[in-house]
């Protein structure tokens, strides 16, 4: 299950570098210090942003839930909220604050949250591992996109068994908590379900695109070789002059 | 430190450290600071180290000539001293055969009446010596250095000035005024020879001496390829510009139309704030991102692959000349490529075509040839190392470099035929040489001109030594017993009457009168009764000519007592009267020469080097013209010219001109043309329309018009007139149509204006070639200067950009070394703006996507690192090593130089079309991977359209694209290259995986964000496909339009190239040269010095 945002600047370069991968990788030094590349997301209220910058400041927070109705019943499906993000990332890149204690509270003592969030980085989730600057949904995110209209992976719905497929022809409804506006940007919102295949998600480009190269091919390939035999030979015997 | 402050004086170095400056402002940077100082900091160094290595050869070969060692008199005594420490009014002594170190006044010399002789071979080119003599007043000094010491004249002359033959002064000593003049004055880069010491006072040192003054200033040479590549350079510029204006008015209509509903989003910085500002601020931005399409490393790389090529020169084996021990040298490293575009070819005669060495080679007695040699079955052979010569053993003083391989001509002379021996006889009296004999058996000639020294020595060989002279006699062994002649009278070689006579009294009181002379003027004077003879001689004469060789007549009289008082008394006369002295001689003379007996006749080889005609021929083949510039006379030059083919009967016409006024000059020059267009079409019938319609045209189209071979033979004089104002044009233009020009008597500085006008009309790459100090300005004013090397003197090769040791290996040099060069550095150049256009331009489409923030397309480091290392080795190899045809194959067609001279390999229009290239290769290398990108997933699910992955993806087919272009279009592969190639993507691979690694981003986290990212997406198979759908779309055209060109329009490059490879498959052929025979009519060159010969001073005894 992806979400997708459109019109939306991820590419953009102030957005870009509106980072501190120093602070996110879990140094405490950047963490009540932020990289100047962070303003004028860098601090509020006297106080160091973690995660600081514009990009962990626009994260995107509204909340998807999929319901399959079956029988005027809505049997939420279950949706992994782990294994959307990369390993190098979640175990390499980004680290929470080193310390003492486990307490993510105590870690992120002296900084404030980011100006648009409605709570703390450390109540971003409820366990341990997937809290912090190690939540996978802010993972996802800091990840920027590569083009204004992109999708990002949100949750994963994994299949049961081999017996059925993972979402069963029927009614579904999804239930959003709309938190993130888009409209003053003229940006759109939207919800994808794919299937993995071994090629990834559904992209007809590049199937189009090898047909019609392959064809082009082709195509010159038997032009050249008529031309080749029509002409090619005149000039071949033709004895070079001294 | 002083170097990278000269580095930054450079506009394009200056440049990048403005980008510098810009990307450390925040604002703007849209880089990090390190993507633009690493490359700089590569290149500096690279300049810098190439630099210091040029720089320090200079010097070494700079103190050569500035420490050689001088005497110079100091406080009374001898002491050693350097070049450059001399000054002006030092008191120098100089040894035999040593160069003069500065323009001196003559004081004192080992020979009597302070006479002195010299060699001004480095000056004008002339190999015949020249007499100097002092002041009376001063050579009473002599050898008496506490004299010398107390030397107190005060010199008062002329400022420096270059004229070589003209010397105006007054020296002031002991309350007298002795005036000076040129007959006085030893000039700088003359040779003392058959002098043993003498003395002199310098006049100027240094820059101010004759010599300096002529060599003209030296200028920075810069090839066209370079001015082009500037040009270029700033259009690039400007095309940065404007892709900078158009994303920065994207940029501010965005901000303005989107952006500012984005602001929860993104911000506006403090200091940004307004639309037109940050539009403002992206322009900069922007040209910082795109300023890899002005590479920074293009400038290195193009000299780091003329650094090779150079020293593929100095490294050639076929251009090393074992009996001098000289390899070929280039001494300016930066313009290799234009020696595969010359159009004109400046050549000195002597030390350059010629040898310098006169030979006796056959001669023609008494209506029978000898010289040739004839192999068992009586046919001609050539002679070669395995022709026996001929045993002068008999001869104790026999001079044994002299080498003749008809032995019938000795068995002739031992026979004791009379002719013969008279034949002999005459050469060994009729001359005007001084001998010296040195210790016994060892005679020294004193020769005023090579060709008297040459038939002279050959009658020594045969048995007729010349041993010495008085003013009255002549003594000669002949054939081992010595014989005195009197002598009664010589009658003196000039110009006019082109021969000289003896007469002597045999010891027997026989009178005997010997001439030799030019044959047309000698047979009109012979005696009727040698009508057959004269015929038959006539007949050997042409054939002599024929071969290039230099003929005299000789002849002989047998005078009575009576007729010869009667005689002499005229001349007394004559010798006595007041005016017009020289008439009444010429008349005496005139009447004792005639009714002559002719006893044969010589020819004289002016030896060519090795391989001259070989040479000319195949650069003339080449489309390339020589002009040959000398300082010898008319005669010679144009005996030399037919030698080497370059003059030949079969050519329509030779123009001749040698005039003293301008009109006449004019006149001929005009004659000249009207010949020319007279041939090809019909000249209207008013003069005046005819030259409006000469001028309305262009000359190339008239030169397309002139058919058949022409020459032009112009001397100094005439040039001199040629060259001033407006007759200037049209001299260039008859002598741009002609064949052949040689230019005859000129001095160094008319060489360099030759050089300067050709360039300046024609626009077209000029090289230079001589070996002597009189071509220096010539050398330094042509595009590309070639000094020969080996000679004595090293003054034009120090002046010169590339040296060897003989004029054959020009061929090699132009046709091989300049050709691929060209070729390659062309190959390179193209290659080098697709590559930096396809890399930039990237983010010039990307733009459009993000808001024209200048945001990269690529990781920083990859932008730091491609030029320098993914993309910069392959093309270099390629830049070095590529050759289109082999090297016989380039040699064997002359034709295939033409493409350079056209310049069709890089110009501007390459230039779009690599451009247009680089452009395609770049929106493929965009959109493909935008569109698969636009909506995808990874395998696993996970989002690989992220922009990091992105950046991966295009960064890693552009180096797959770029480095399958290299691969298509080198056309030699070598070890080299594939490991290049090869290792550049592995290199690749390895950096980023290396970048992208855990370790490497745990210490350094902010400047590599890229973790884990190679790993991630290169696992892909999307990715991969994305990456060879772009190669196989960027790379399809370029096959296409190759095969097309290659398969319906061969140049002749290709032609050779499949032909190469057909031979390679087959066994080798056997390659034949044909030797060109040819027909000439006889030339005679009675190739003496211009000046009067030494028979005045013989005569008067002054100097025995």
């Amino acid at each position: 299950m992806y979400y997708g945002l459109s019109n939306f600047y991820q590419n953009h370069r102030r957005y870009v570098k509106s980072r501190d991968d120093s602070q996110l990788n879990g140094d405490n030094s950047s963490l009540l210090n932020p990289s100047k590349e962070c303003e004028p997301y860098r601090t509020s209220e006297n106080k160091p942003i973690a995660p600081c910058g514009a990009i962990a400041n626009s994260m995107f927070n509204d909340t998807l839930e999929l319901f399959h109705i079956d029988n005027e019943t809505r049997i939420p499906i279950t949706l992994n909220k782990k294994g959307i993000a990369w390993w190098t990332d979640k175990n390499v890149k980004f680290r929470n604050p080193f310390g003492t204690t486990n307490n993510l509270t105590a870690l992120f003592q002296g900084t404030t949250k980011p100006v648009n969030w409605p709570k703390p980085v450390y109540m971003l989730d409820s366990e341990q591992d997937n809290n912090g600057f190690i939540n996978e949904d802010f993972i996802v995110w800091m990840r920027t996109a590569a083009l204004p209209t992109f999708r990002k992976l949100y949750r994963l719905i994994e299949r049961k068994n081999n017996l059925q497929p993972t979402l069963q022809a029927g009614k579904y409804s999804l239930d959003i908590t709309y938190n993130y506006p888009v409209y003053s940007f003229d940006g759109r919102k939207r919800m994808i379900l794919s299937t993995i295949s071994w090629m990834g998600g559904k992209n007809p480009f590049l199937g189009i695109a090898y047909i019609t190269v392959g064809s082009i091919c082709f195509f010159l390939g038997v032009v050249l070789l008529v031309i080749h035999h029509k002409y090619g030979n005149r000039n071949n015997s033709a004895d070079i002059p001294n | 430190p002083v170097n990278l402050f000269e580095q930054f004086q450079r506009v394009a170095n200056a440049y990048f450290l403005f980008l510098l400056i810009l990307q450390l402002i925040p604002e703007i940077s849209s880089l990090s600071w390190f993507t633009t100082i690493v490359p700089l900091m590569v290149v500096f160094t690279i300049t810098a180290v190439k630099d210091a290595t040029d720089d320090c050869f200079r010097h070494k070969s700079d103190n050569q000539v500035n420490n050689r060692q001088a005497e110079v008199l100091i406080d009374g005594r001898l002491q050693n001293e350097k070049w450059m420490n001399v000054k002006p009014g030092d008191v120098i002594k100089l040894e035999n055969n040593t160069f003069v170190a500065a323009d001196l006044l003559l004081l004192s010399s080992s020979e009597p009446h302070g006479l002195c002789y010299i060699e001004t071979a480095e000056l004008d080119g002339e190999t015949n010596l020249k007499v100097r003599q002092a002041l009376p007043v001063t050579s009473e000094l002599g050898p008496d250095i506490r004299r010398l010491a107390e030397f107190d004249g005060v010199v008062v002359c002329e400022p420096p000035n270059n004229k070589l033959d003209k010397f105006t002064g007054v020296l002031f000593w002991k309350d007298n005024r002795y005036s000076l003049n040129n007959e006085k004055v030893l000039l700088r880069g003359c040779v003392l020879r058959n002098t043993d010491w003498c003395f002199g006072m310098v006049i100027f040192a240094g820059p101010d001496t004759k010599l300096m003054q002529n060599s003209g200033r030296t200028k920075f040479k810069r090839t066209s390829i370079d001015r082009l590549m500037n040009t270029l350079a700033l259009w690039i510029f400007g095309f940065l510009v404007c892709m900078g204006i158009i994303l920065a008015i994207g940029n501010s209509i965005w901000e303005h139309q989107v952006g500012a509903h984005f602001r929860i989003y993104l911000f506006w910085n403090e200091v940004v704030n307004s639309s037109v500002f940050s539009g403002f601020l992206t322009f900069w931005s922007y040209i910082i991102i795109l300023n890899s399409v002005v590479p920074i490393s293009l400038y290195v790389s193009v000299e780091v692959i003329r650094l090779g090529h150079s020293y593929f020169i100095n490294w050639d084996r076929k251009m090393y000349c074992p009996q001098k021990d000289t390899p070929a040298e280039v001494r300016t490293t930066t313009l290799n490529e234009e020696l595969g575009q010359i159009e004109y070819i400046f050549s000195d005669k002597t030390g350059t075509i010629t040898q310098n060495i006169m030979t006796f080679n056959k001669c023609s007695i008494n209506g029978k040839t000898y010289g040739d040699v004839y192999d068992d079955l009586g046919r001609k052979t050539e002679i070669n190392e395995k022709t026996v010569p001929v045993d002068f053993s008999f001869n104790p003083l026999a001079d044994r470099k002299f080498q003749f391989y008809d032995h019938s001509l000795i068995e002739s002379i031992k026979l004791g035929d009379a002719m013969v021996h008279e034949f002999f006889r005459l050469l060994s009296l009729c001359h005007t040489v001084m001998s010296e004999e040195k210790n016994a058996g060892e005679l020294i000639y004193q020769v005023q001109s090579p060709d008297e020294g040459a038939l002279v020595t050959a009658a020594r060989n045969f048995g007729f030594i010349f041993k010495s002279r008085t003013p009255e006699t002549i003594t000669v062994e002949e054939m081992g017993k010595l014989v005195t002649y009197q002598l009664l009278a010589i009658l003196d070689f000039n110009n006019i009457r082109k021969r000289m006579s003896v007469i002597v009294q045999t010891p027997d009181g026989q009178i005997k009168l010997y001439c030799k002379g030019a044959d047309t003027i000698l047979f009109e004077r012979l005696h009727p009764s040698n009508e057959e003879l004269m015929s038959l001689t006539s007949d050997h004469l042409e054939e002599f000519a024929g071969e290039g060789l230099r003929t005299l007549a000789l002849a002989y009289k047998n005078l009575t007592e009576e007729h010869f008082k009667e005689w002499f008394k005229i001349l007394q006369e004559a010798n006595t009267s007041v005016d017009s002295r020289n008439d009444y001689l010429a008349a005496a003379y005139e009447e004792i020469e005639k009714d002559m007996m002719l006893l044969g006749a010589t020819a004289i080889e002016d030896k060519l080097q090795e391989g001259v005609t070989e040479t000319i021929a195949s650069l003339s083949l080449a489309n390339i013209k020589i002009w040959v510039l000398t300082g010898d006379k008319q005669e010679t030059a144009m005996n030399i010219g037919y030698s080497c083919h370059m003059l030949t009967d079969t050519m329509n016409e030779i123009f001749i001109v040698a005039s003293h006024t301008g009109m006449e000059v004019r006149e001929e020059l005009r004659k000249a043309k009207e010949h020319l267009f007279g041939q090809s079409k019909d000249l209207s019938n008013s003069h005046v329309f005819c030259e409006k319609m000469q001028e309305s045209k262009q000359d190339s189209v008239l030169e397309e018009t002139v058919t058949g071979d022409y020459a032009l033979v112009i001397n100094g004089h005439s040039l001199a007139l040629a060259l001033e104002g407006d007759l200037e044009n049209e001299f260039v233009e008859v002598a741009c149509m002609c064949k052949t020009v040689i230019c005859c008597r000129v001095t160094p500085l008319q060489k360099a204006q030759v050089v300067e006008l050709v360039k300046k009309h024609r626009k077209a790459v000029t090289l230079a070639i001589g070996d002597g100090a009189n071509d220096i300005s010539m050398i330094k004013s042509a595009h590309i200067g070639i000094g020969i090397s080996g000679e004595e003197g090293m003054q034009a090769v120090l002046a010169s950009d590339y040296s060897f040791a003989q004029f054959r290996y020009l061929k090699r040099l132009l046709l091989v070394h300049g050709r691929w060069s060209y070729f390659r550095m062309c190959k390179f150049l193209c290659y080098f703006f697709y590559k930096n256009f396809a890399f930039t331009l990237v983010h010039f489409w990307f733009g459009f996507f993000c808001g024209f923030s200048a945001q990269t397309v690529y990781d920083q480091w990859f932008i730091t690192l491609f030029n320098i290392v993914y993309a910069s080795l392959p093309v270099l190899a390629m830049g070095l090593f590529d050759q289109d045809v082999n090297e016989q194959n380039s040699m064997d067609y002359a034709k295939l130089y033409e493409p350079g001279q056209l310049n069709l390999l890089f110009n501007k229009r390459k230039f779009f079309i690599c451009i247009a290239h680089g452009l395609y290769t770049s929106f493929a290398l965009f959109f493909i991977p935008y569109g698969a990108f636009y909506n995808t997933a990874g395998e696993d699910g996970k989002h690989i359209a992220d922009y990091q992955s992105f950046a991966v993806t295009v960064a890693t087919s552009l180096v797959i694209v770029v480095s399958v272009q290299i691969a298509l279009d080198t056309s030699y592969w070598t070890a080299i290259n594939r490991f290049f190639i090869l290792g550049s993507i592995a290199v690749y691979f390895a950096i980023l995986f290396t970048m992208h690694s855990d370790g490497i981003f745990v210490i350094f986290p902010n400047h590599f964000p890229f973790v884990g990212n190679a790993r991630n997406s290169l696992s892909q198979i999307s990715v991969w496909l994305v990456i060879l759908l772009t190669t196989v779309v960027s790379v399809m055209p370029v096959i296409t339009f190759q095969f097309l060109k290659e398969d319906l329009n061969p140049t002749l490059t290709d032609q050779v190239r499949k032909l190469q490879k057909a031979r390679r498959k087959q066994k080798p052929l056997q390659n034949y040269m044909r030797r060109v025979y040819r027909t000439n009519s006889r030339r005679s060159a009675y190739a003496f010095s211009h000046q009067e010969g030494f028979g005045e001073l013989i005569t008067s005894g002054k100097n025995m």
